[in-house]
Formats: structure tokens, C-alpha cells, sequence
């Protein structure tokens, strides 16, 4: 049969209007893209358990015993089991790249979840949405992952560090008299990203930075950095640093006598791992900003969700720190991956999928801060947008001021 | 002025540290003829080996002297179970052991241990040790401990037989052997040696970079640096390239700085710390190939 163009396009309106007809009516209906069936969702992961970046690999840990307890206990999600097909990447991107090649077009998952790492989620961004391929909840900081215009197949999760950083300039702009701010920075995209957002914060006064010194991760110590800040004559101390070097850079500062007004990135904000190894003496009254509780800060203890966690962490996922941060930010993730899933009904279509994503009003997210919640739309792709400054007391951090929102560019 | 000294004094710190790497790396050189990539790793064991004994109790030295002592044995045994094997092997699969080893310390002690970072006390007095503002207690503990080492490793090399016998066996096995050396056993007391020295070094730097299984991973980089600019056959060359190149990378940040201040554009500085130092070791390695204060070894064909 010869096939005019008009026909042809015919035929394909039609099919458009069936198929967006189909939508409004599947409430009920079962339906399914690849990666999920009546008896299973498939779902992808990559995270680094070995190399240089294997400290994360307890993120990875914690979701597969989510995921199993969710299988175990309530027979998985709407009556389907989680296959959690996660992979070892290495945080190598072109490792990366290839795993979730296979995760999409081999293992045929209905969506990634979580996929670690700035550099590995850059490299599979494309490929993503080239393939229309949920890629949820992705594990960086970074702030490109809210932009549902340029990639809709790409959702954040936490507080990205561009928007953490304005919230410090703003502080500092507001509360340190003549400010002169010195700059410890990673020499990286995700000290890049701080950075930049500390220069936009400042806005005019960007001139108050008056020295900004980087270091590399091979880099045994920040000490020779720290004197250079020292000697520039700041009164103002941004730490744009990973939980070591932060907890050197205190110390350090507080052995040659400098005591700036600290500012601490929300990176390197946990007790066990950096205040009490910098020294509870050296770090009083440092600032930072946070959305999640920290375990090992004993102002929690109490706290309903906080104990939640602790009797599921010692029943589902023994063994595994109780003072890791990454525990808590990967049981925060999974459960808001749980409720979209659940939201999905029986409609797993990766278009249903992304569309109950941005469908959160003010949901309370497990373990976050009193205040913080999840909303998200089909504009806005940052689920977590608020932080709450606190300041260092004794041997916990204590809040202060009004649950801040702020909105990235 | 200040800063110059502070940094000075950092640099010297920081220095040690590489010493005592280097010295380790040395002394595998000198008793087996390889260069060990594990070193570092195999230091950063041993550290969280002495780091778990205080967990159960037992003081800072004791649990320094038990820790350096396993590791004797630890690198005894390395020797004996891995590497016997691979006596007649090519350098190539000798090297691979070696990156394997690397690989296995890391993550067995990430698996034990757990990968977030630990504090690690000093042993030092606080008050009465250093001078205050420019080099902190430890610091200098960290500088005398490195020195007195060599001085221990230089006595045992050149005033024991048993250190005569173990130069002997690296230099030239067949003919040690014939003189009744056990050849054998020399190599893996050279395993055990610089498995201790090793220790010696983690257990110093620990403080200073917090105890964790990646600690050990940037420091082998620049130990490396330090042991060939000085020599990778000489133990005092090594703790002098160390300490070389620890104050030459603080320079490097403190020149860019100045000339920062002075001409108010950034030429130099922080970034290029690690590149600088290791322009200066091809530098170094194209004059003297053998190192600063390395002796040219002449093989007869």
C-alpha cells in the first residue's frame, strides 16, 4: 500500500491523541515502560565501592538494605519487588558511562537512582536524557541537575552548594563588620561551584575577598595555606573543603593564633568526623548550614526520627556506622525514591515516574531538620531548597535563625 | 617575615613526614633492589594496627613498640608468602604485586576500619615542646623522631654485620652467597625493616593528617620525590630530599605569593605546588641520574 503524507500524519495524530487519552484514563489501568512489570522494578545505581572515592560506598550499602527491607517486609512497592541492580563505577566517569550503558540497555532499567558523584553524573547527563531514561535523586551537590527545560530527565536531591554558599555571603554581608574574607577552595568543580556562589552572594562587594588559595587532594596538609590566609589579614574564614582537610584547616588557624569568623561548607559538617578531630577547643562558634540531622550530634538523641532510624539501621543494616553521615543522607534519599515510587500507582511509565518527581508539595522528608521539606514541579527539579545555619557550642551544633529558603539560578 | 618562618618551619613538618616515607622506600631499595608502591599502604596497616591497640587500652608507646614489631613481621612475611615466589619473575610482574598489595591494604583496612577519619593522638607534650606560632610540638617531635631513625638505620647499615650482610645480599647475591650469607633471609629482614620503618611513619604522620585508609596516598607521591631527588640508594639523601622538597613546595606558595603582591596578577602558587616540586625532581634525576647524593652504580656486562 502507498503511503501519502497526509495520511502518514494522520495516522500519527491519532496515535498522539490515543496514546495522551491513554494517560487520563490509566488511573487504574496497568502500565509499564521497560524495567517494571506486575512482579518487579528495576532500578540502577552506580556508586563507587572501591578507589579513591570508596568512603561513599556505604551510601550504596544502606540503599540495597533499604530496598531489601522494603522487598522483606512490605512484599516491595504496590506489590512489585525492587530489583536494585547497583554497580562499582570506581567514581571513574568513563566506568561510569558504561555501566549505565548496560544498566539501560542491557539490564533495562525503568530509571537510575542516586548515581553518585559530580564528575559520573556530568558524563551520563546527556546519555540520560538522549535515552528519555529517569535519572532521579542524583548524589551531588552540584547545581546543574535542576534544569527540567534543558534536561527533563534530570532530578537533584540535596541543597545544591552554589545556593549554600549565597546563603553564607548573605550572612556574612549582614553580620561581620568590615568583613575581609579569606577563601580555603578545593581545586575542583565542586570547590568551583561554592566559590562561585560566594562571589554572587557577595554581588558588589565581591572586593571583601581578599585572598582565595586552593589546594589539590593529593595534598597532605592545608597548612601552608592556612598561614597564607592568616597573613593576608582576614577577619572572615569560607572552608570549602572535604572533612579532612577541614578538620586540619581549623586546627591549623587555631594553632598560629587566627581566629576568624569560620564558615564551614555543609560537606564537612559532621561531629565525629571533623570537630571532634579538629578539636571541640579550636572550632567554637564555627557557622555552618544544614538539612539533615547529624547522628552524632547528641541534640538529636531524642528525636523521634532520629531514633526510627537508629532501631532501623540496628535491625536491617547492622554493622554499618551509626556516626556516618552518609547513612542518614542515603536513608533520607531512598525513602523519598520509596514514596515517588509508591505515588506511581500502577502506572510505571518513565513519563509517570518523572511526573510524580515533580509532584511533591512540602513532603516531610525522613531525618531532614524540623521545617525542611521536599517540594518540587515540573519547573522546579531541586527537591531541597532550605537550610538552617548553625553554629558550633560545646560539642553540638546548635540552630539558629528561620529555616532558609533560597532560590538557585 | 612571619610567614616566611611559619611557612619554613610547616615545610620542615611536613618534610619529616616525606623523610620517614622515603627512608621506608630506601630501605626496601637498598635490601631487595625494588621500589615498593604498597609502602605507603602498608604504613597506614600499621598505624591503624597501633591505633586499635590503644582502642583496647594499651598506651601510646607500647602500642607504638607491639605496632612496629608486627609490622616486622608482617613485612617478614609479605616477603616470604608473596614475593618468594616471584624471586626469578620479571620487574614488571613484580610491580604489579606490588599495586595489587596496595590495592588489597586499602581496602581490607577500609573494610575493618571503616573509610571516615579518625583522630590520632600525639605523644608529644603539649606546653613545654616548640616554639609557639611557628612549629607546633608535634611538629618538631615528628622532626627528631625522623632524624633519629636514620641515625639508627645509618649505624645498623654501616656497624653490624648483620647490616653489612644485608647490603651485601642486595648488591650482589651470588657472590654473598658464596661468602655464606642467607641471602633469603636478608631479603625479607629488608621486607621486615622497612615495614617497620614504615610504621614509625604512619604512626607520626597519623596526627597531623588524621588516620584514615587514604591517608598515605598524596605523602607516597611526594616521598617519592624526596627518596630520588636524594638519592634513592642513600638513606641520609633520602631524609634530605624529603625535607628539600617539603620547604621547596611552602616556597613555592610563599614566592607566588610575593610576586602576587608585588605585580597583582597570580603567576604562581598553590595550584602548582606538586608540579614545581616535580619539575625540579626530572630536573635533578637529568643532572645527577643517580640523585643528589647517590652514588653511580656501575654494572660490569
Amino acid at each position: 500500500m502507498r503511503t501519502n503524507r497526509r495520511m502518514f500524519l494522520g495516522g500519527a495524530s491519532t496515535a498522539a491523541v490515543l496514546s495522551a487519552s491513554g494517560v487520563s484514563f490509566a488511573q487504574g489501568d496497568k502500565k509499564y515502560s521497560d524495567g517494571a512489570s506486575d512482579t518487579e522494578i528495576k532500578i540502577g545505581h552506580t556508586n563507587p565501592y572501591s578507589g579513591p572515592a570508596s568512603a561513599y560506598g556505604v551510601i550504596g550499602k544502606t540503599l540495597q538494605a533499604y530496598w531489601k527491607y522494603v522487598n522483606e517486609t512490605q512484599g516491595g512497592v504496590n506489590g512489585r519487588k525492587i530489583n536494585f541492580i547497583s554497580y562499582d563505577d570506581g567514581y571513574t566517569p568513563s566506568k561510569t558511562v558504561e555501566l549505565v550503558r548496560q544498566l539501560v540497555e542491557q539490564d533495562k532499567v525503568l530509571c537510575t537512582f542516586n548515581t553518585l558523584g559530580t564528575p559520573t553524573n556530568t558524563a551520563i547527563h546527556k546519555y540520560m536524557n538522549q535515552k528519555k531514561v529517569p535519572m532521579l535523586f542524583v548524589a551531588t551537590g552540584a547545581s546543574k541537575w535542576g534544569k527540567p527545560k534543558e534536561f527533563p530527565w534530570t532530578m537533584g536531591f540535596q541543597p545544591d552548594y552554589h545556593t549554600e554558599a549565597v546563603i553564607y555571603a548573605k550572612h556574612i554581608l549582614a553580620n561581620v563588620k568590615d568583613s575581609k574574607i579569606g577563601v580555603l577552595m578545593q581545586n575542583d568543580d565542586y570547590g568551583k561551584d561554592y566559590w562561585e556562589g560566594m562571589r554572587e552572594g557577595l554581588g558588589k562587594e565581591v572586593g571583601r575577598v581578599v585572598k582565595h588559595v586552593t589546594y589539590e587532594v593529593t595534598d597532605p596538609t592545608v597548612d601552608s595555606q592556612v598561614i597564607q590566609l592568616k597573613d593576608s589579614g582576614a577577619n572572615v574564614f569560607f572552608n570549602i573543603s572535604t572533612p579532612k582537610f577541614a578538620a586540619q584547616a581549623m586546627r591549623k588557624a587555631a594553632d598560629i593564633g587566627w581566629k576568624p569568623a569560620q564558615y564551614l561548607n555543609n560537606v564537612s559538617a559532621s561531629v565525629a568526623t571533623v570537630m571532634k578531630p579538629a578539636g571541640f577547643e579550636n572550632v567554637q562558634g564555627v557557622l555552618t548550614a544544614a538539612y539533615l540531622m547529624d547522628p552524632t550530634d547528641k541534640q538529636w538523641d531524642d528525636n523521634a526520627d532520629m531514633k526510627m532510624w537508629k532501631e532501623w539501621m540496628g535491625k536491617y543494616n547492622a554493622g554499618a556506622s551509626l556516626s556516618d553521615a552518609s547513612n542518614v543522607f542515603a536513608y533520607s534519599v531512598v525513602s523519598l525514591m520509596h514514596e515517588t515510587l509508591k505515588k506511581c500507582g500502577n502506572d510505571l511509565t518513565r513519563e509517570n515516574l518523572m511526573r510524580q518527581a515533580a509532584n511533591f508539595q512540602k513532603w516531610k522528608l525522613p531525618m531532614a531538620l524540623p521545617g525542611i521539606t521536599v517540594s518540587t514541579s515540573p519547573t522546579d527539579y531541586y527537591p531541597i531548597q532550605a537550610v538552617q545555619l548553625q553554629r558550633f557550642k560545646g560539642e553540638t551544633w546548635e540552630l539558629f535563625g528561620d529555616v532558609m529558603h533560597a532560590e538557585s539560578t | 617575615m612571619e610567614q616566611f618562618l611559619q611557612q619554613i618551619a610547616s615545610g620542615l613538618a611536613n618534610g619529616a613526614i616525606y623523610a620517614c616515607v622515603a627512608l621506608a622506600l630506601v630501605m626496601i631499595y637498598v635490601s631487595t633492589d625494588h621500589i615498593n608502591f604498597a609502602q605507603g599502604e602498608m604504613a597506614m596497616f600499621s598505624t591503624y594496627i597501633s591505633w586499635q591497640l590503644m582502642s583496647w587500652g594499651v598506651s601510646f608507646w607500647i602500642a607504638f613498640i607491639l605496632a612496629v614489631l608486627l609490622s616486622f613481621v608482617m613485612g617478614v612475611v609479605i616477603e616470604r608468602v608473596i614475593l618468594r615466589p616471584l624471586h626469578n619473575a620479571p620487574v614488571l610482574s613484580i610491580v604489579v604485586v606490588f599495586i595489587g598489595l596496595l590495592a588489597i591494604f586499602n581496602s581490607v583496612a577500609g573494610a575493618i576500619w571503616s573509610y571516615l577519619i579518625k583522630e590520632y593522638p600525639s605523644p608529644f607534650p603539649k606546653s613545654s615542646f616548640g616554639i609557639a606560632g611557628v612549629i607546633g610540638p608535634h611538629q618538631l617531635g615528628v622532626v627528631l623522631v625522623t632524624l633519629i631513625v636514620l641515625g639508627l638505620l645509618f649505624a645498623f647499615f654501616r656497624y653490624t654485620p648483620l647490616g653489612l650482610a644485608m647490603r651485601a645480599a642486595a648488591q650482589n647475591p651470588q657472590m654473598a652467597r658464596l661468602v655464606g650469607v642467607r641471602v633469603d633471609w636478608m631479603l625479607a629482614l629488608g621486607w621486615g625493616l622497612a615495614a617497620a620503618v614504615g610504621a614509625v611513619a604512619g604512626i607520626m604522620v597519623a596526627h597531623i593528617v588524621y588516620l584514615d585508609p587514604n591517608m598515605m596516598a598524596g605523602i607516597l607521591l611526594y616521598a617519592f620525590a624526596g627518596a630520588l631527588v636524594g638519592g634513592i640508594g642513600n638513606p641520609g639523601g633520602a631524609v634530605l630530599g624529603g625535607f628539600i622538597v617539603g620547604v621547596l613546595e611552602n616556597m613555592v606558595a610563599f614566592a607566588g605569593n610575593q610576586l602576587e603582591k608585588a605585580t597583582g596578577v597570580y603567576i604562581i602558587g598553590n595550584g602548582e605546588k606538586l608540579t614545581v616540586a616535580l619539575i625540579i625532581v626530572i630536573f635533578v634525576l637529568t643532572v645527577r641520574p643517580a640523585g643528589i647524593f647517590g652514588r653511580v652504580v656501575v654494572k660490569r656486562v
